[in-house]
This record gives structure tokens, C-alpha cells and sequence, in this order.
């Protein structure tokens, strides 16, 4: 996978020149604004390897392939960093234009309880030995936990709609097409990174894998 | 036998085992009462706030409570390989799921029915006027709550630090759930127009059927190993 990384590493160089030199500067919020193209990105790449999952997740029950288990895995773990990126990323966004840290509108509070979901799924992987009882029921966990999302959604937004909702009072902007233009490379970079993180984590655990056959196989044969 | 009749012979198992026991129950009800004595220290509040906040300290006392359950509903199972028995015996693997359901649903009702008195009593407020919704509530609210979380406890109990784990698995899952239980609760209590409330009962319901047909179809992947 030696272009990948090549092709990577352009995009990302090219999103943030696009970023912070060819873009124009947002009228109302200024260089702040500038945060949204990370921002956008890595939430986009954070709720699609959540997706991944759930589909690797049920492609594991049918099949009983343990690959599937294994890109489920390398995506939560993905998915997590994306996405606390994702909340840290909002959070001095909020500060920056809406005066506090944290309000709570209803996409920050989705990423937040997303966050929480994949966090417990990690746990709970690393709670169980055994690699096929690992993999069933974490499984099973990938997709109780996908299944949560939209109603989380809609209960959020409906829960705000009681409260003044600062995103949809103040917070709107006109995105213009050059602003689209960079928006689009940063997802692109970001997703990229994405599928090299990927491939990446898989080859680690290929070489667990094989480290630990390769241990087994030295006590067989000291025993 | 049949379906129905393996259905009920799980449930009347758990609940002749905490017959003999008593451990789930009584633990759950000190447990509940405590809570409330706590609160009551912990807060001091004028009657008019107390109405304001007062859904949200019951469901999470019954959330906090239900765990106690839900700990124990598949640990005990776990006990001289008890879950592979009744794996055994049972022909379908969510007749399991269904009657560890709802033997845990009758549980968490029997604590509800003794604990929302004494949260009258201790608070000092008057039950609400629409009392038949504030039941319903009660009812679909523990339900969703004991569906999802009986398949997770399921999950839990299969690792070392289950205890730990359930309620970090079960929270974020819950928090559409609880956000719906408790504003229904609320607008009963502040007898607030039905139209600003009701159409949570729809999130309510959604959250019950979905969490109650899921777990019921992936259960027997859960049993396998």
C-alpha cells in the first residue's frame, strides 16, 4: 500500500493550503471559522466508520468471517479518535463563536453519546479472552449500538426544540463555493486517512496474530 | 413442551429461585428506599422546584436500581454452566431473552410499586392527576429499559468486570429513553398542555419495539459460543 500513503499525504498538504491560504476568510466569525473544514471532516469519517461497523458487525454473524471482526475493531477504534476529535473540535468552535464550551445542541450531543457508545464497545472487547465469543457478542454490540443513533437524534432535537437552540438562531452560514471546494478536499483527506489508518491497524493485527501462532507453536514444541 | 410453556417454566425459575434467595429484590429495595432518603438530604428544595425535578430523581433511581437486577439476572446463570442448560433446553433462543425479560421487568415493577409511594411520602407531594398516563409511563419506560438492558447484562456477564461494564454499556444506549420517560413524567407532574409532551411517547414506544424485536432476533447468536 506504498502509493496510498503517497496519495494521502498530497491530499492532506493540498486541504490544509486550501484551508489556510486559498480560502477566503468567513465574513462574521473570521479565522475561527476555519476550524469547520477539520470539523465537518472528521465527523463525516467518525459517523461512517460507526457505520462500518455495523455493517462488518453484521457481515460477522452471517458469515463467521474473522476478518469482518477485525475491520469492526480497527474502525471503532478509528471511529473514537474521529470523533473525540469531533467534540474537541466543536467545543472551542462554541467558545470561540457562541461564548461557552459546550451547548447542547443536538449534533454535539449525538457525537457526545456516540463517543460514549464506542468507548464501552472497546471496553468491552477488551473484556473477553477468547477470540470467538469476543467477536459474536461484540458483534451483536455493534449493531444494538448503530441501531441507537438516529433515535438518539431525533430525541435530541426534539428535547432542544424546548430550549433556544443557538445553532439554528445564530449560527447559520452561507458557504460559498470556494468554501465548498475546500470542505469537499478536507473530507476527501480525512477519509483517505481513514482507509490508511485502516490498513494500518489490520497489518498490526495480522503480526499479533502471527506473533502469537508463532509463540504457541515454540511452547508446543518446548513441551 | 412448547413455546409457551418453556417461556413460563424460565420464568417461574427466577422467580422461585428469588423466592428461596431473596436476593435480588430485597437488595433492590433497600437499595431504592436509601436513595431516597439521600436525595432528600442532598437536596432541600422549595415545593415548586421540587415538582420540576422530581421526574428526573425517580427514573434515576429506577435506573440505578434496575442495575442491581440486571447484574444478577445472567451472572447467576453463569453459576455451573446454568445458560448452557437452558440453552439446552429451550427450543428457540429468545424464548431465553423473552422470559429473562420479563421476569426482570416483573422485578423492577414489584420495586416501582413500593418505591413511588414512599417518593410521595418522603417528598411530601401529591401523586398527579393523570395518574393512568404516569402509570403507562412507568410501565413502557421500565420496559424499554429492562429489554435493552437484559441483553446487555447478557453480554456483561460473560466478562470478568461485568459489573463495571453494564452500566457503561447501558447509559449512552439508554439516554434516547430516558430523555422521553422523563419529559412525559414531567408534563403529568406539571399538568402541562398535552401537546407539548405527548408526542414523546412516540419516541418512547419506538425505543420499547426496537429494542425489544433486535435483541429478541440476535439472541441466539449471543448463546451460540
Amino acid at each position: 500500500m506504498h502509493w496510498l500513503n503517497w496519495i494521502t499525504l498530497t491530499v492532506i498538504i493540498l486541504a490544509n493550503y486550501l484551508v489556510f491560504i486559498w480560502v477566503p476568510l468567513e465574513k462574521v466569525m473570521g479565522a475561527v471559522q476555519k476550524i469547520f473544514y477539520f470539523h465537518v471532516a472528521t465527523a463525516w469519517v467518525g459517523f461512517f466508520a460507526f457505520f462500518v461497523v455495523f455493517i462488518f458487525s453484521i457481515f460477522y454473524l452471517i458469515t463467521k468471517n474473522e476478518r469482518w471482526d477485525r475491520y469492526s475493531a480497527a474502525s471503532a477504534e478509528i471511529g473514537v479518535v474521529f470523533i473525540s476529535i469531533v467534540i474537541l473540535t466543536g467545543a472551542i468552535w462554541g467558545r470561540a463563536f457562541w461564548g461557552q464550551w459546550w451547548t447542547w445542541d443536538p449534533r454535539l450531543t449525538t457525537s457526545l453519546v456516540l463517543w460514549f457508545i464506542y468507548i464501552a464497545y472497546l471496553l468491552f472487547r477488551s473484556a473477553i479472552e477468547e477470540r470467538e465469543k469476543k467477536a459474536s457478542l461484540s458483534a451483536i454490540l455493534g449493531i444494538i449500538g448503530f441501531l441507537d443513533v438516529p433515535v438518539v437524534w431525533f430525541s435530541i432535537r426534539w428535547w432542544r426544540t424546548i430550549h433556544p437552540n443557538l445553532m439554528e438562531t445564530g449560527g447559520k452560514m452561507a458557504i460559498s463555493p470556494k468554501m465548498g471546494v475546500t470542505l469537499l478536499l478536507a473530507i476527501l483527506a480525512f477519509t483517505l486517512l481513514y482507509i490508511l489508518l485502516m490498513t494500518r491497524i489490520i497489518s498490526l493485527q495480522k503480526l499479533a496474530d502471527e506473533i502469537y501462532r508463532l509463540k504457541e507453536e515454540i511452547r508446543s514444541h518446548w513441551i | 413442551m412448547n413455546i409457551v410453556g418453556q417461556f413460563l417454566a424460565i420464568i417461574r425459575k427466577d422467580l422461585q429461585t428469588e423466592i428461596r434467595t431473596k436476593e435480588i429484590l430485597s437488595s433492590m429495595l433497600l437499595f431504592a428506599f436509601l436513595t431516597v432518603v439521600i436525595l432528600n438530604f442532598a437536596v432541600d428544595l422549595k415545593p415548586r422546584v421540587l415538582r420540576e425535578v422530581f421526574p428526573g430523581f425517580l427514573w434515576v433511581v429506577f435506573i440505578f436500581t434496575g442495575l442491581l437486577g440486571l447484574n444478577r439476572s445472567f451472572k447467576n446463570e453463569q453459576e455451573n454452566d446454568c445458560i448452557y442448560g437452558l440453552n439446552l433446553a429451550a427450543w428457540e433462543s429468545s424464548i431465553i431473552y423473552l422470559a429473562k425479560t420479563c421476569s426482570n421487568l416483573f422485578f423492577m415493577l414489584i420495586m416501582e410499586v413500593i418505591i413511588v409511594p414512599i417518593f410521595f411520602i418522603f417528598f411530601d407531594l401529591n401523586p398527579p392527576s393523570l395518574l393512568g398516563i404516569f402509570i403507562l409511563t412507568i410501565f413502557l419506560g421500565t420496559f424499554g429499559f429492562t429489554a435493552v438492558g437484559t441483553l446487555i447484562a447478557a453480554l456483561t456477564a460473560n466478562t470478568k468486570s461485568n459489573e463495571i461494564l453494564l452500566p457503561v454499556i447501558l447509559f449512552p444506549l439508554i439516554v434516547p429513553l430516558i430523555l422521553g420517560v422523563v419529559q412525559v413524567t414531567k408534563g403529568v407532574f406539571l399538568n402541562l398542555p398535552l401537546e407539548s409532551w405527548s408526542y414523546w411517547l412516540k419516541i418512547i414506544l419506538i425505543f420499547d419495539l426496537m429494542y425489544f424485536l433486535v435483541p429478541a432476533l440476535l439472541f441466539t447468536y449471543l448463546l451460540e459460543v
